[in-house]
């Protein structure tokens, strides 16, 4: 299972997963002039990156994994707890990846992409005998404009919309847009920025099957796009290419909205583990 | 929106007739400088010193690069742009004393630095945040590297030669104008009719 492993992480670094690509070519029509001069250097890097199996942006990112596992798959959660460190480690030397752990005391970097509390595993408890594990390592770039909005809930959705957009403008060019925005809302605090963040992991394609929700993101991009940011933050059509919606219930004193950013480069894969047979996917 | 191939030194000519929104391809001599480096060159040149290679016409590129030795040769693996806003409070007098004719980086920068390169003739040249390998591609050879001990690879000074380097926005012209300022005064006032619009 760690070759597995190391091999959707090698996926999720060196490929850009097809519902992102697409997305990119589908707004590289729409695009200014100069938009797409930034977007076309963007899908070279990107065919670049899939030729020569290499990384494709020098920031590789810090890792999540997000791990589903059935209440009847054979190996335990200890186990594969020690095979995706193992993983991250092999990973970074084998690509290799940037080391991208430091300690907060010290200051010091860690060296393998592994340190207090990192990489960050999400455990999800299924019925079933089957185990699927999501990648997501993700730059700083994009981290550093992350926020967490406490909005009055009688402002409701209203206020979710007004808190993504502020996040949109707040960011401007610093998380190398157009990027994708991840959108938690309800729950706790801790709850709403994990979802945001999960939301990432969602087809960036498509949207919501809830038609309420779709609604909902399909408002953000339009009003988050008519900021006129643009690719780079140089000005243009695309300042998001899409936003997805994860939530949960909510306290009735709170409405906690967490707002997470992927750069255009989402880098994203799967494992899949059922009976012999294992998947690597995107 | 004009699109330029400019060959390094460049000149003051060169430089002020380019306007904001013109894309350049660069290729000659560039060299890599980020946080420490601005420091290190501005200290040497404080004291009256000399550095070891002449930066007079060239483009300072704001990118901590991730290299290779290949036998007794260094090797540039991605080289994508870092944010340049960290280079404000230094990029004026850096400007001014080494007499380089341009910027590259991404996210861009602000008024002081706007006001230097109108004043001096420079300009900033914007490349894609993240297109680490396609920067890579455009760098035939690496010419020298400086305080690699001192500074480590991603702080040093490396002397890249590039050939059609880019595509670079031009981002801030020699004439005052800086387009991420436009873009964000403009996003302002579109922020404000969004939210009433609530």
């Amino acid at each position: 299972m760690l070759k597995k492993v190391v091999e959707a992480i090698t996926l999720a670094e060196c490929n850009l997963p097809p519902d992102v690509e697409n997305i990119i070519r589908r707004a590289y029509e729409t695009e200014t002039e100069m938009g797409k001069a930034q977007l076309k250097a963007i899908l070279e890097n990107v065919r670049i990156a899939r030729e020569m199996r290499a990384p494709i942006c020098q920031d590789t990112g810090l890792f999540s994994y997000y791990v589903e596992i059935g209440d009847d798959f054979p190996i335990r959660a200890s186990k594969i707890k020690k095979v995706l460190i193992d993983a991250t480690v092999e990973a970074t030397r084998s690509i290799p990846l940037r080391p991208n752990a430091i300690d907060v005391l010290t200051e010091k970097n860690t060296g393998n992409n592994v340190g207090q509390g990192i990489p960050d595993i999400s455990w999800d408890h299924v019925d079933g005998n089957t185990l699927r594990i999501a990648v997501l390592p993700k730059g700083g770039g994009s981290s550093y404009v992350a926020k967490l909005h406490s909005i009055p809930p009688a402002k409701g959705l209203k206020g979710v919309v007004e808190a993504v957009i502020r996040s949109v403008f707040d960011a401007g060019s610093m998380p190398c847009p157009p990027t994708f925005v991840g959108i938690g809302i309800g729950g706790t605090e801790d709850l709403a920025m994990k979802l945001a963040k999960k939301a990432l992991l969602a087809r960036m394609d498509e949207n919501s099957k809830n038609e309420e929700l779709a609604k909902l993101e399909r408002e953000i991009v339009d009003k988050a796009n008519s900021l006129g940011i643009g690719p780079m933050g140089l000005g243009g059509r695309w300042t998001i290419f899409n936003a997805r919606i994860e939530w949960a219930s909510r306290h009735p004193a709170t409405l906690l909205t967490g707002v997470c950013f992927s750069c255009w480069a989402l880098r994203k894969a799967f494992v899949e583990v059922s009976g012999d047979e294992i998947r690597v996917y995107q | 929106m004009v699109e330029y191939h400019l060959k390094t030194p460049l000149s003051e000519e060169d430089v002020r007739k380019l306007k904001v929104g013109d894309i350049v391809y660069i290729s000659g001599k560039i060299f890599a400088a980020r946080d420490a480096a601005h420091k290190k060159i501005l200290e040497l040149l404080k004291k009256g010193e000399r550095l070891p290679f002449d930066p007079q016409g060239l483009l300072v590129y704001h990118v901590g690069p991730v290299v290779k030795k290949v036998g007794d040769k260094w090797q540039v693996v991605a080289a994508g742009p870092t944010t340049s806003a960290r280079m404000e409070i230094m990029e004026a007098e850096f400007i001014e004393m080494t007499g380089i004719r341009g910027v590259i980086g991404k996210g861009g920068m602000f008024e002081r630095t706007t006001e230097a390169m109108r004043k001096f003739g420079a300009f900033y040249g914007a490349f894609v945040g993240g297109a680490a390998l396609l920067a890579a591609k455009a760098i035939e050879d690496v010419e020298d590297v400086f305080w690699l001990e001192e500074l480590g690879v991603p702080e040093a000074v490396w002397l890249f030669k590039v050939r059609d380097f880019g595509p670079l926005i031009v981002a801030i012209d020699s004439h005052g104008n800086n387009l991420y300022m436009d873009v964000i005064n403009k996003a302002k006032v579109q922020l404000e009719v969004l939210l009433k619009s609530l």
